[in-house]
């Protein structure tokens, strides 16, 4: 059951978008896709519902083999970035569109209209045009005209993209709720490396057309598989041939053998989360996220010289295939010649 | 302030002036000289077994010409903007032919394909179907010198309004058929809308491809604006500015339906 894609390719002239892609979506279950812009994660979800042909490769959904039936036989609803609003009709009849297609008898029609928009909280805007609508009433639309045909999975690509970010982070939660609710299967596509982990069970992790890992949330931060995956999940300093999370650099003011001299060069205070950058003996930069307290306790002044400590640090030698990846440089390191490094520790 | 308002009026009553005298004095001309020995000798032009039957003939080709040139532009417009393939820029270009060359051209390439010695003509009066000097071949004409006006108006259109809604439609179950009548047409209908009246109002007035492949046989393949030329001739004035006149409202008839449509649905 659920949702498996099984070694698919897909080629745009030059341009490989998927490239032996394989991933399994449980039952039930919400699925991230995630990736930088061009990673093949669209590509990916067109090609579940069948708004794209693979080149090779199989889909099945729910023990089906949907490779070959076109779209309109998937039994998928899906929801677009920009809302795809049919303009000449008004919210009642979008979200009947898909049953007066299956030929449901108008009162029927007129019951579960209702009963979607109440879910949606579009309730009393059933007369309107979508473009009396704000953007985010019409993503609610949207996905209230994909759900009236009971689809046995929901896709979304980017479903929030083009919304402000306060309705972004409302949509988000109340997405969650829904599917909570609905149980159906559902797949989104984001960019959003924040959104992807507020809203989704599982993450699929996609760079260069190809799936990079897939986890839980947790599982991609604590033991992500490559360089790739760990600076697209949370924010990344590079030291050497290492990886540290900022929160895992700890900031002394004595040195010992496994401290790394360096000068504060900015302090930002973001809240209670302070951000410190530092400019080590290379020049690199790195930065250390300290707390409110901590920094207080430190006394840190801005030039001022201080020692960091990688309490957790994760290398991929060797086994990185992801290291000349344009997306994957860490933020936050600015160093290109690792090759000095040692020397200035 | 008072600067920029001058010159805002005067480029006004430039832009004004122009087009009174270059389109409208020419029109209102049209009509007092229609009227200027009484309103009989116009009608009597009109109501004239001739001239019905120019008129009726003018109508005919409007109801064959612009059903088959609405059908083949958006046949041809969905072609070229959803269908990508190396021969599209090759049908953009032919589809623009008509507009380039004159129209007389037009007609006497169609003398020399269905004419006596041309490349069907022997072979079509063998089968007994006359194409010049007749119906068909005028129709053929104003299809000819019409074809571009739907294409070019709705191609633009479905550009604009991309493929998302057709791609939801058939998530939701529309096959193609479906989702062309209750997504795209409804869509792109303003277009249409707007080469149909185009076409139509070419229709109503073509005269150079029409008259070399009609050969102008009074009350047989005599269509309104040929119909002008003859009365004209004839020093029949006011039967010329009648029938013109009467052409003239045709055309804006056309018009004025299209904006009640749209603002009725508005």
């Amino acid at each position: 059951m659920g949702i498996t894609v099984e070694g698919a390719n897909k080629r745009f002239g030059d341009f490989q978008a998927l490239e032996d892609v394989s991933i399994s979506v449980p039952d039930g279950s919400l699925t991230a896709l995630l990736g930088p812009s061009g990673s093949g994660k669209s590509t990916l979800l067109r090609a579940i519902a069948g708004l794209e042909d693979l080149d090779s490769g199989r889909v099945m959904i729910n023990d089906e083999d949907a490779t070959a039936k076109p779209a309109q036989k998937r039994g998928v609803g899906f929801v677009f970035q920009h809302y795809a609003a049919f303009k000449h009709m008004t919210v009642f009849e979008n979200v009947g569109f898909g049953l007066k297609i299956r030929k449901w008898k108008k009162p029927e029609i007129s019951d579960r209209v209702h009963e979607l928009l109440r879910l949606v909280q579009l309730d009393g805007l059933a007369g309107r045009f979508p473009s009396q609508l704000s953007g985010g009433q019409r993503q609610r639309m949207a996905l209230a005209r994909a759900l009236a045909v009971q689809p046995q999975v929901l896709l979304l690509d980017e479903p929030f993209g083009a919304l402000d970010a306060k309705v972004r982070k409302d949509l988000r939660t109340w997405l969650r709720h829904l599917h909570e609710e609905m149980h159906v299967t559902t797949i989104f596509v984001t960019h959003d490396q924040e959104e992807a982990m507020d809203v989704a069970e599982q993450l699929v992790v996609m760079n260069n057309g190809q799936v990079e890992q897939s986890g839980s949330a947790d599982d991609l931060y604590e033991n992500p598989a490559n360089e790739f995956v760990m600076s697209f999940v949370g924010e990344v300093n590079r030291l050497g041939d290492s990886f540290v999370r900022p929160h895992d650099m700890e900031v002394v003011l004595d040195a010992d053998a496994r401290t790394q001299e360096g000068m504060v060069q900015r302090i930002v205070a973001l809240g209670f989360e302070i951000r410190v950058e530092f400019v080590l003996g290379d020049g690199t930069e790195v930065w250390a996220q300290l707390t409110r307290n901590e920094l207080q306790r430190l006394e840190l002044r801005e030039g001022q010289i201080a020692y960091l400590r990688p309490v957790q640090a994760k290398s991929f030698n060797g086994s990185s295939p992801s290291q000349d990846h344009g997306a994957s440089t860490p933020r936050g390191s600015a160093d290109e010649g690792d090759a000095e490094k040692p020397a200035a520790v | 302030m008072s600067s920029s308002t001058a010159s805002r009026w005067g480029l006004r009553t430039l832009g004004l002036g122009y087009l009174a005298l270059l389109l409208l004095a020419p029109l209102v001309l049209i009509f007092f000289k229609t009227f200027e020995d009484g309103i009989g000798a116009p009608i009597d032009a009109i109501t004239s077994t001739e001239g019905l039957h120019a008129l009726k003939l003018t109508l005919i080709m409007v109801a064959i010409a612009v059903p088959i040139n609405t059908i083949f532009g958006i046949g041809c417009a969905l072609l070229l903007v959803r269908h990508k393939w190396k021969g599209n820029a090759a049908i953009d270009a032919v589809i623009n032919l008509p507009f380039a060359i004159s129209p007389v051209v037009i007609g006497l390439s169609l003398f020399l394909l269905y004419g006596a010695d041309g490349w069907f003509g022997p072979a079509l009066s063998e089968a007994g179907i006359k194409i010049l000097f007749s119906i068909p071949g005028m129709v053929l004409a104003s299809v000819f010198v019409s074809l571009p006006f739907v294409v070019r108006e709705t191609v633009p259109v479905l550009q604009e309004i991309g493929t998302d809604q057709e791609q939801a439609a058939s998530t939701l179950g529309a096959n193609a058929w479906q989702t062309f009548w209750r997504i795209t047409l409804p869509a792109i209908r303003w277009g249409v809308a707007y080469g149909v009246v185009l076409t139509t109002a070419r229709v109503l007035g073509e005269f150079g491809a029409v008259t070399i492949v009609s050969g102008q046989i009074s009350g047989q393949t005599e269509t309104l604006p040929l119909f002008v030329e003859k009365q004209f001739f004839n020093f029949n004035t006011s039967g010329a500015y009648g029938a013109s006149l009467l052409l003239a409202l045709l055309a804006l008839m056309t018009l004025l339906a299209m904006n009640l449509l749209k603002r009725k649905e508005a």
